[in-house]
């Protein structure tokens, strides 16, 4: 299960929504060992496509850097979809090689009347996914 | 020639858990064809077919090696390279 903030599920809508049509991505991060995403980075696209998105590979040695200074993990990392479900495709199983974060998928297809709005979590293991509840509380 | 090379989580089976480990090479290709004598299967998560693999970025010191001479980027002592899988994906 994800537990999250009220106020760290919104940061992750409004980043989806702002860089729609665009795919939106980032990361929340947490102390290690404690599941609890607290520190919200959102991240530039740099394939800047509708359909793709790939962490500026800079971007990444810098965040990377940073978490293991402040001995933090990514609890949390989120995309966006902008014109199917929030489900993880195939290229999102093959790229996910962090097994102890929690994906959270965003679809901003409704925004195109194409879809309900969504946020859903998952694990994803060695390619096999497995959807888990998200619990939206005010505070930790 | 002493190389630190930073290993990310999902490789850390190949290291017994360490996140550093130290390896040898004039290049790159060197250094991963090291790093495999010590540590079996890490090679082939990091190249394939001669060529860095396309989703895991590999850094010099502060410098993607894509922007260098990639697997053939050479190497000095004292140097630190760090192995960082992508994060991407996308709804295809």
């Amino acid at each position: 299960m994800l537990t999250i903030t009220e106020a760290l599920f919104d940061q992750i809508v409004a980043h989806a929504r702002q860089d729609h049509p665009d795919e939106a991505c980032g990361v929340v991060a947490g102390p290690a060992g404690t599941d609890r995403p607290e520190r919200f980075i959102p991240m530039l696209n740099a394939a800047r496509s509708p359909t793709f998105y790939e962490f500026d590979s800079g971007d990444l040695l810098k965040l990377y850097r940073e978490m293991d200074d402040r001995d933090e993990e990514p609890v949390v990392i989120y995309h966006s979809h902008t014109a199917t479900e929030a489900y993880p495709s195939r290229t999102d199983l093959s790229y996910a090689n962090e097994p102890g974060a929690h994906y959270v998928l965003v679809s901003t297809a409704d925004t195109d009347d194409a879809g309900p709005f969504q946020f859903r979590s998952y694990r994803i293991v060695d390619g096999e996914v497995t959807e888990e509840e998200v619990k939206v509380v005010e505070s930790y | 020639m002493a190389i630190e090379v930073r290993i990310p989580t999902i490789l850390r089976t190949y290291t017994d858990g360490a996140k550093a480990v130290d390896a040898n090479g004039e290049t790159l290709a060197e250094l991963f064809a090291d790093l495999d004598t010590r540590h079996a299967g890490i090679q082939a998560r990091i190249v394939d077919g001669g060529e860095l693999r396309r989703f895991v970025n590999v850094y010099l010191n502060d410098e993607d090696v894509r922007f260098l001479d990639g697997i053939k980027t050479k190497l000095t002592d004292g140097d630190n390279v760090t192995i960082l899988p992508a994060v991407a994906g996308g709804m295809v």
